[in-house]
């Protein structure tokens, strides 16, 4: 072929992987009562695009099974069949097996096949009879573990089987040699022999070119041979036996029907843990107590796939979907910084005094175009936070019939732009509260018609913009958090003194406390081995924040807030000696001009300022960065910049205010290493480095 | 850069007997000590510039300046190396090196007097450095080589440039 498809393949796996989406929240959004044509439609659409590409693209393992699910979508759409849930339950782990699938294939592994024909048979179940409905265990909702089992206990055995029969592997060879490979001392038979030597060989020999014998010369080579070698053989080890003849030869060697690219998979791969298995088998409701053990075992391995597919994923090279709109708004942009600057030009060209207005005039258009384009430009890296959403519906979805809980979730806010950057580091953190909510925030549903509440418990995912930042809530209305557990809790644990009193605020803070998390019930959230302080230490990374609030009984909810951005910030840039510093402005509260007199010393050492009946820590600058260099002021003129960091105010002695600006964020990791109460760089007009300060970094330096 | 050349070319006509072995070192100053790093991994040589000082930082970690967009630390070999410190002129040479494995690398600046030389080093003419004990540290130094009668150390830049994770690590 001529056309190199692999340009392709990034495309068509994106595609692939949209559609995938598509069809999740397809399925999710059907009403089992009444059926929307249109949803099935989209659903269907998705299934045959992939069909259609993989076929194109020669992933037949990928075209086959998605064939299945489109005959029983077909059927569905057609009214020929019902919709019921286990059918929609086994289409949902079709989409998990398709998506599996594919991301194997885009990374280049083997397909998982064990689990590729369970799902199969799984799906072939349903379409042949459709009656495991009523009779074969009801299937959890939801679940692909399920759907294992059920295509287990169908066709137990004979799933295994197959699988194996599947995993035929091995090369078929073209070898055509020349006249004379026999006089360069080669003999075809060694080769053949070798190779039966690393699999079974089956040979098929063409004769056709085998002159009439008075013309044969026995010295020349008139036979060429199909070949076909089964086994696990690497393309190498075939290429070295053929290593002498390659001169003396056309040959062609490829994978053995290019359709089973797989190579033998161990049966079940890390994805389908036995524990939830055995979960799954046993559907009946049990109490909670009961339950809670191996459903945290289930987790596990699960969060151990999902790691292993985050650390494939980073690896790639990443694109994005951009808006024509908005491209077309970039191409406006450049045309008018096009013009000015030729306008510019002109001015420059015979330039005299009288022109000054006309230059004015010019350079503050140039600013306005530059900062214009340099918002178009952030914009285009900006997407909907709905990338993120839209996970999560099947989140809910799954977990909760894990737990027994009935549970809905909204969304708020889903087409909210934020950046790329935050968009892909956000999604972990969201997982781990999300679940939290499920499993600890919401009550069994008997529990909540006891308490007076919707036996449907509520999660609501809501993302805003404000001032800046983004913010997103998730806003439970269950238990809630108790207030005095958790207090008890930190003393038992030696967090805090028996005797501290905290601020609502405060005790909630807690749970952020590494150590805390871990402890029993109440505090061990979701149980995926990543506590709260992970959470927060992630969204802080990211430079944002996270708080709580939360009443015992009616909910809690979670706020994060984060930057745009993370490759612009707005600034404060401050002097210190003659050294510059950038402030970020969220941090700042505000400033004041201070003397010497408003500070009081604590101890001899510390220092406080009192702002409002408020004593704040003071952090000297000067000290803590160890600046020797322009006029020491003792604090006759210093400006108090107020900042807060992880929740604290306290306030940073600087010589002077120099102005705000936006700065381009430069990693001082790059090239360097990490630096204590710095989180970067950036470079100022006049070409200089100056660094932007940590401020939560700075407060915990500073009290060391 | 266009010294740099010019050197390269001369040298290679006095050593083109033995270019099979040859392995081009860039040779610097520092006071009346010479060194030599592996000229592949030279980036460019830039004049002295002013720097933006680090805070709390080993006081041979000078600072960081603005290389074309990226943030390049820049260290001053002399202190590295404890000789005495030499004023910054606008004589004074940065010499920007890469280091670093396949999956990441980093560049950094390091302050040297002088850049000397372009030379050719016969690989087996390498010499080990001798162990002098505690007295001198020779961690960085790769081997000696005589180049005219003069000793060039050669200078090991991962070891040279990787130093401050070590630091981080005591922090």
């Amino acid at each position: 072929m001529s056309i190199d498809m692999s340009q392709f393949h990034q495309v068509f796996f994106e595609e692939c992987f949209e559609g995938l989406e598509a069809m999740e929240s397809g399925l999710l959004t059907l009403d089992m009562g009444d059926i929307d044509s249109e949803i099935i439609n989209t659903i269907f659409r998705g299934a045959h695009s992939i069909k259609g590409g993989s076929g194109t693209f020669g992933f037949t393992v990928v075209a086959e099974y998605t064939h299945i699910m489109e005959t029983l979508l077909d059927e569905m759409r057609d009214g020929r069949r019902k919709v019921t849930q286990p059918a929609v339950d086994v289409l949902l782990g079709s989409v998990d097996c398709l998506r599996e699938m594919l991301t194997a294939i885009q990374n280049e592994q083997d397909v998982n096949n064990a689990s590729v024909a369970k799902h199969k048979k799984a799906l072939e179940v349903v379409l042949n009879g459709g009656s495991m409905t009523e009779e074969s265990a009801p299937i959890p909702v939801g679940q692909e573990l399920a759907k294992e089992s059920v295509a287990v206990n169908i066709v137990p055995d004979i799933a295994e089987e197959e699988s194996v029969e599947l995993e035929e592997q091995g090369w078929k060879i073209a070898f055509c040699p020349y006249l004379d490979l026999l006089k360069t001392g080669n003999d075809p038979v060694r080769l053949f022999r070798e190779l039966n030597e690393l699999g079974e060989l089956t040979t098929i020999a063409n004769i056709q070119d085998i002159p009439g014998f008075y013309e044969l010369d026995p010295e020349e080579c008139n036979i060429s041979w199909d070949l076909k070698v089964v086994g696990d053989i690497s393309g190498d080890e075939i290429k070295e036996i053929f290593n002498w003849v390659e001169g003396d030869c056309e040959m062609e060697i490829e994978p053995l029907a290019k359709t089973k690219i797989v190579k033998s998979a161990p049966a079940v791969q890390e994805s389908h843990p036995e524990p939830a298995v055995t979960i799954s088998n046993n559907p009946v409701p049990k109490p909670v107590e009961v339950k809670s053990k191996p459903v945290q075992e289930a987790k596990k391995p699960e969060v151990q796939d999902n790691d292993n597919e985050a650390a494939k994923t980073t690896a790639k090279a990443s694109s994005i979907r951009v808006d024509t709109d908005k491209i077309d708004t970039l191409i406006n942009m450049v045309g008018e910084v096009v013009i000015t600057q030729s306008m510019l030009g002109l001015v420059g060209e015979n330039f005299s005094m009288d022109k000054v207005g006309q230059l004015k005039r010019g350079l503050a258009q140039l600013e306005r175009h530059t900062r214009d384009l340099q918002q178009s430009v952030m914009n285009i890296r900006m997407l909907p936070i709905s990338f993120v959403f839209s996970r999560f519906p099947r989140l809910v979805h799954d977990i909760s019939s894990k737990l027994d809980k009935k549970i809905v979730l909204k969304l708020v806010g889903e087409n909210t732009e934020v950046d790329k950057a935050v968009v892909e580091l956000i999604n972990d953190p969201l997982v781990h509260l999300i679940r939290n909510s499920l499993d600890h925030g919401i009550e069994m549903p008997a529990d909540r018609v006891a308490a007076g509440k919707p036996e449907t418990g509520t999660i609501e995912l809501k993302a805003y913009h404000r001032g800046g930042h983004i913010v997103i809530e998730i806003i439970d209305d269950g238990r809630g958090l108790n207030k005095d557990k958790l207090l008890a809790k930190a003393i038992e644990k030696g967090l805090i003194e028996e005797n501290n009193l905290l601020t609502e605020k405060q005790i909630f803070e807690l749970i952020f406390m590494p150590g805390f998390s871990t402890a029993e019930q109440l505090t061990d959230i979701s149980g995926r081995g990543v506590g709260m302080d992970v959470v927060r230490r992630n969204i802080q990374s990211l430079g944002g924040n996270i708080e709580i609030i939360s009443e015992l009984g009616k909910g809690t909810t979670i706020a994060i807030h984060l930057p745009l951005t993370l490759a612009i910030l707005d600034g404060q840039s401050v002097a210190v000696g003659d050294e510059t510093y950038i402030v970020p402005l969220v941090s700042i509260i505000e400033s004041i001009n201070i003397t010497e007199r408003m500070l009081n010393k604590v101890a001899g050492k510390g220092e406080t300022f009192r702002l409002r009946n408020e004593y704040l820590p003071v952090i000297r600058m000067r000290e803590i960065f160890n600046v020797h260099s322009g006029n020491p002021t003792k604090s006759k003129e210093g400006v108090l910049v107020v900042v807060e960091g992880q929740g604290e105010l306290c306030c940073l002695l600087v010589d002077e205010l120099l102005g705000q600006q936006q700065v381009v964020i430069k990693s001082l990791e790059a090239n360097y290493r990490r630096v204590e109460g710095v989180s970067g760089a950036t470079i100022l007009g006049d070409g200089s480095v100056a660094l932007i300060l940590d401020v939560p970094g700075l407060v915990r330096f500073s009290t060391r | 850069m266009a010294q740099e050349a010019e050197n390269k070319d001369t040298d290679q006509y006095h050593y083109s007997k033995n270019l099979d072995n040859a392995v081009q070192y860039l040779s610097f100053a520092l006071g009346k000590e010479e060194y030599g790093v592996d000229i592949l991994r030279v980036q460019e040589i830039r004049s002295w510039e002013p720097v933006s000082r680090i805070p709390n930082v080993p006081c041979y970690e000078k600072g960081v300046v603005n290389l074309r967009g990226s943030i390049v630390p820049i260290l001053d070999l002399r202190e590295r190396f404890n000789l005495s410190k030499a004023e910054y002129t606008p004589l004074t040479v940065v010499v920007v090196l890469q280091t670093g494995d396949s999956n990441k690398t980093r560049i950094m600046g390091v302050v040297v007097d002088s850049v000397s030389d372009v030379i050719s080093v016969d690989k087996t003419e390498i010499q080990s450095a001798p162990d002098f004990g505690a007295k001198v540290s020779n961690e960085f130094i790769n081997g000696l080589v005589s180049v005219n009668e003069r000793m060039v150390m050669l200078l090991d830049v991962d070891k040279l440039l990787k130093l401050e994770e070590l630091d981080q690590d005591e922090n």
